[in-house]
């Protein structure tokens, strides 16, 4: 199969981008996206072109570092997948495929479809963890967690920090992975005495960053590639209401 | 050179207590004047950087990826051991020790096994502490899992994810302490060149990916933790972007590499599809337990699977193992696998595959039992093949999954450079000529966690006195090295991209260090390797300049560290002139053919030493004794 | 935005059991209407409180559209939405028609700037405390707008776009307060559904049967013999029900 490519070309942060068309010929439907990119970089690598920067790792949708808007879709068409995931069966002979990076103020373009998401490590260091000294932890069945509540803190868990929440969402907002991480921390025993603290720190992390807000939308769990559910903010708006209010009004240490 | 392993004395079940006790401790109004660099964020570049920052140490952590949370920690999927004992099966210390060392096909220190057995309950207490949603029973306490062909359920997990999780967990201990800023984090950054200084390691040399720009970092002493070099084959289960550099210029500057050839060949993969294909997926091995493996009787039998009758099937590993079957070990399934095949019994359109095969298991516990337990597992299969495992049984074939050579290090995991440390996959140290399934996020976890941050207090007591500044000639030397390499890979714009080269490698290595190995095909391997190393230098074309991001150079300076490395795998591998674990030598097997170990003459580690590109390297022994445990002959029959 | 959203998700909900009493006797509605009049500063207290609340959720709105815009400088060129509703993506927009119209309304009905001769449509009161006052007969008046098609067809219009807004907004301020979980998310979003829905087929019901001629007012009809009054452009809903 064969088809036509509109890449977002952009040399680094500072200078203007743009779309570059190419075209990719001879294509094998059972080629993943990625190493379709591949066999386009080869021929541009060939005729002594930069090839198209794009970021991958794993290539098996669990590192978290491909992040491509295909047609406008982060990680592109299917439901659960990561960019690397994407095979060209999905598409057709002839499709025209536009592909972009993830775009947002705080993931700034390092290289065509790269971008930077240290805003996401910021946000884990502001809070995202539990406060334990390495030799200092009981003994693990010394907490029962019900099996529920495991489960639950699993769903939110498998979050991959990818960022495509944030590129889905219409307002460009980190909410989702940052509530993936605050609840699971806030649900399970272990985390609970740092919930307020946590849930706070990390929120205003991620305002500072320059996201965008929340509209209840819920482009973000469509997009994920792991489907974590809207549900998880939710339960940060809860945990953040509260956190709020015993800050205000139980007089609080902002730094306890 | 005399390789001294440092092992304390005494029983082995004391040994670690006893050294605990007698390591020199740093005072902790002192702690803060070291600087550690910790070079890699995955499982052990994590636990150690987060340990250290928290011991007080100032500490700097590089990584290449934009994030540390992306290392290939993360892919594992199936579990971790712990010799907890919590399923009241009889496990211990003792037992899992044993286990690993055994399975290692007695390659492995023996302090080194028991203390990583000894740690490994630690290490769930710390890990579940930190926030790990481990699976759990109904009652809340932990679920464990039998893997890998263990007798006993050690093995805690977090659904399939459990590499991720327990690297999270690491990557959220890490980053409060870069919240806190006793780490200091260099994300985008890779390290290029290692900076002896007298001797001792005392920095490194850095690309920043983004700007090119070359930096130099000091520091008291230098941890590795860049995983392992897989990828050498090309095609392999390990991110695209794992490679050797780190360990490899290292090895450059004088640190041994230890049993370079022992490669772990991982026997349920999804199998290759075509030339352009970047990455092989694993299937987790928790998959063996319910399927069942077979291939046609008839050579050249093209039929479905379906079509094929029960008579006419050959369950070639319950047949060859009637214990163990399905679940023999990986080696040991690995080389099953590629048997068949070269027999002609090969299944799917390239005839490299076997069939896993579910039916039996949804007729016995229904299509939800196994879509509970294996779900995630068959929706990947499903998007990566477009087959319904369900419907028909999956197809399956070996890939390179694990190296368990790597830098030589002695009890305190340092190498033969002092101030040179390295952990986890880098290392040669725990996993001897064969890993266990689910000990590979152990033993970065143990290293990084629950080893280095004690065992690096004797070298750092030590040399206070010999501090080491950017400004020493020895680092503007390594920069200068750096900058040379670069110049040439930019400047010989040859006719060809770095992934042919790449491709090429990755086949001689397959075809001649892989599975099953030959003199004859080493030998051949080996001159094989050399060619396409000049055509490389002379023929390699990378595009663009240094100063910005630039991936295609990136790519090459690690194919051109491979084309070095896969060469001394094959002398390792045809040094090696016996068979052990994965290192499968078709000289030497049992009438059954089974590996064929030869105690008498190798039960050594070779630790190989760099003497220059086109020079061979030198070997140095260190015999392995075993004092407490009997070297037994493995029989998964 | 929730908060005030939630305080005028009550408002519309008590504004709209308001103006069903058109459905019984003029007497209903006028002693109703006297009545919120009768509280004197009360009533301009909740008015300044809901008008301060009206003015709040516009300008949170208006500082949440700028930081999202902010935060997407580079939109994308091939845009693709998953499940956002079509509500949810035009709530800045349609909110500020539904403002606009408030607006109008305001100055319509409570204020009556625009149209002064309703002040002749009185009514008095026949039974309770204010037996025998003369009061604003309210039931005419709005009869009275709406025999107009044109008002009538403006009102349902401007009522649809509200219940609109609040197809996304109201069950949006379950999420916001974290009020929503697995469990409830379903029947929230049927609740959201529902009361969109219920809230625009019940304004509309009111137009409708006084086009209709359901509904009818004596008072209306002997004016309108009478009078050259009615020309209105527009028109909408009742009294102030604050």
């Amino acid at each position: 199969m064969n088809v036509t490519l509109k890449v977002w070309r952009q040399k680094n942060a500072d200078e203007a981008g743009y779309f570059e068309t190419l075209e990719a010929r001879n294509l094998n439907p059972d080629m993943s996206f990625l190493e379709m990119l591949d066999v386009v970089n080869n021929e541009l690598e060939a005729d002594n072109k930069m090839p198209v920067a794009f970021d991958h790792d794993c290539r098996e949708g669990i590192c978290g570092t491909c992040s491509l808007t295909i047609n406008g879709q982060p990680h592109g068409p299917g439901e659960g997948v990561a960019s690397c995931q994407v095979y060209m069966r999905s598409f057709k002979d002839g499709d025209t495929i536009t592909i972009e990076p993830f775009r947002a103020k705080p993931f700034p373009v390092i290289r065509d479809l790269v971008v930077d998401r240290t805003a996401f490590d910021k946000i884990i260091q502001s809070g995202g963890f539990v406060t334990v000294r390495t030799g200092s932890a009981p003994d693990a069945n010394a907490i029962p967690i019900p099996k529920e509540t495991a489960d639950l803190a699993m769903d939110a868990a498998a979050c991959i920090g990818c960022g495509a929440c944030v590129a889905a969402c219409k307002n460009a907002s980190a909410m989702l992975f940052v509530a993936a991480k605050a609840s699971q921390l806030n649900m399970l025993p272990q985390g609970k005495a740092e919930k307020d603290t946590r849930v706070l720190k990390m929120v205003a992390t991620m305002d500072e960053a320059g996201f965008g807000n929340c509209t209840n939308q819920y482009e973000c769990s469509a997009a994920c590639p792991k489907l974590i559910s809207e549900d998880f903010i939710g339960q940060m708006n809860r945990d953040y209401l509260f956190a709020s209010l015993r800050q205000k009004f139980l007089r609080r240490k902002k730094n306890a | 050179m005399k390789l001294q392993a440092n092992e304390p004395e005494g029983p082995l079940a004391e040994k670690w207590q006893k050294h605990q006790a007698n390591i020199k401790l740093v005072n902790p109004s002192n702690k803060r004047k070291y600087e550690i660099i910790v070079v890699g964020s995955g499982l052990a570049g994590s636990g150690a950087a987060a340990t250290f920052g928290e011991m007080g140490y100032n500490v700097k952590c590089f990584t290449y990826h934009d994030s540390p949370r992306r290392a290939h920690s993360i892919a594992a999927q199936g579990g971790i051991n712990a010799a907890k004992n919590y399923q009241n099966d009889g496990d211990s210390i003792q037992r899992l020790y044993h286990d690993t060392i055994k399975g290692g096909d007695f390659r492995a220190r023996e302090a080194n096994v028991y203390r990583l057995a000894e740690v490994s309950v630690k290490i769930i207490d710390h890990c579940a502490a930190l926030g790990v949603p481990f699976a759990r029973e109904y009652g809340g306490l932990l679920a464990n899992r039998s893997f890998g062909g263990a007798q006993v359920s050690r093995t805690f997990y977090a659904r399939g994810q459990t590499g991720q999780q327990l690297l999270l967990g690491a990557y959220s201990a890490l980053s409060r302490q870069i919240g806190l800023g006793t780490v200091e984090m260099h994300p985008h950054e890779e390290m290029l060149d290692l900076v002896l200084v007298d001797g001792h390691a005392k920095g490194i040399i850095t690309r920043n990916k983004e700007t090119g720009k070359i930096t130099s970092h000091a520091a008291d002493a230098v941890v590795l933790a860049t995983g392992g070099y897989g990828n050498v084959y090309n095609l392999s289960t390990y991110a695209r972007n794992s490679n050797a550099t780190a360990i490899w210029r290292a090895h450059r500057k004088g640190a041994l590499f230890a049993n370079p050839c022992f490669t772990q060949i991982h026997p349920t993969c999804i199998p290759v599809s075509g030339d352009y294909q970047s990455k092989l997926t694993l299937m987790s091995e928790s998959l063996r337990n319910d399927g069942r493996i077979w291939v046609p009787k008839k050579v050249g039998d093209k039929r479905a699977p379906q079509d094929i009758p029960e008579d006419e099937r050959d369950y070639y590993l319950e047949r060859k193992y009637p214990s163990f079957g399905n679940l023999a070990p990986r080696d040991i399934s690995s080389r099953a696998a590629k048997q068949v095949c070269d027999e002609g019994r090969g299944v799917g359109p390239t005839g490299l595959g076997v069939y896993l095969d579910f039916s039996d298991a949804i007729k016995r516990l229904g299509e939800d039992t196994i879509r509970e337990r294996y779900g995630n597992l068959f929706d990947i299969y499903h998007e990566i093949t477009g087959e319904s495992a369900y419907q028909s049984p999956m197809r399956i074939f070996p890939a390179v999954h694990y190296t368990m050579g790597g830098l030589w290090v002695d009890y305190n995991l340092m190498s033969n450079i002092p101030g040179l440390f390295v952990l986890g996959e880098a290392n040669f140290s725990d996993h001897g000529a064969n890993r266990l399934g689910a000990s590979a996020l152990m033993q970065g976890l143990a290293d990084g966690f629950f080893v280095i941050p004690y065992t690096i207090g004797n070298y750092l007591a030590e040399c206070r006195d010999k501090r080491a500044t950017v400004g020493h000639s020895a680092f503007k030397d390594a920069e200068e090295n750096v900058n040379s390499i670069t110049k040439k890979l930019l400047n010989t714009r040859g006719r060809h991209p770095v992934s042919h080269f790449h491709r090429e490698l990755g086949k001689i290595m397959w075809d001649h260090c892989g599975m099953a190995r030959t003199k004859e095909g080493l030998e051949e391997g080996i001159t094989k390797i050399q060619k396409l190393r000049k055509e490389f230098w002379q023929d390699v074309n990378v595009p663009g300049d240094n100063e910005e991001y630039n991936q295609a150079l990136e790519k090459a300076g690690r194919v051109a560290d491979y084309m070095e490395l896969g060469e001394l795998m094959c002398r390792d591998a045809l040094e090696r002139d016996e068979s052990c674990g994965c290192h499968f030598r078709e000289e030497h097997q049992t009438e059954d053919a089974e590996a064929l170990r030869n105690d008498e003459d190798f039960a050594y580690v070779a630790a190989w030493e760099f003497k220059g590109v086109d020079d061979t390297p030198v070997m140095h022994k260190e015999e392995l004794k075993y004092k407490e445990t009997k070297m037994a002959t493995r029989n998964y029959k | 935005m929730a908060l005030t959203g939630l305080i005028l998700v009550l408002f519309v909900i008590g504004h709209l059991i308001g103006n069903l009493q058109i459905f019984a006797e003029p007497e209903v509605i006028n002693q109703y209407a006297h009545f919120l009049h009768s509280l004197g500063p009360l009533l301009w207290l909740v008015r300044a409180f809901l008008l301060i609340t009206v003015i709040l959720h516009v300008w949170m709105a208006v500082l949440l559209v700028i930081e999202n815009r902010k935060a997407r400088p580079q939109g994308y060129e091939g845009e693709h939405t998953h499940r956002a509703s079509y509500a949810s993506r035009t709530m800045q927009y349609i909110g500020i028609i539904v403002l606009a119209f408030i607006l109008f309304h305001l100055a319509h009905f409570t204020l009556r700037v625009t149209h002064p001769e309703y002040e002749q449509l009185r009514y008095v009161l026949q039974e309770g405390a204010y037996q025998g006052t003369e009061v604003l007969d309210v039931h005419a008046m709005m009869v009275m707008g709406f025999q107009k098609p044109l008002v009538s067809l403006f009102y349902i219009f401007a009522v649809g776009l509200l219940a609109f807004h609040l197809r996304h907004g109201f069950g949006s301020i379950f999420q916001t307060l974290g009020l929503r979980n697995k469990y409830w998310a379903g029947t929230i979003e049927k609740t959201t559904i529902t009361f969109a829905v219920a809230y625009f087929l019940l304004n509309a019901a009111i137009p409708l049967s006084v086009m209709s001629g359901v509904v009818d007012n004596e008072n209306v009809n002997s004016i309108g013999e009478s009078a050259e009054v009615l020309t209105l452009p527009e028109d909408a809903s009742s009294e102030s029900t604050e």
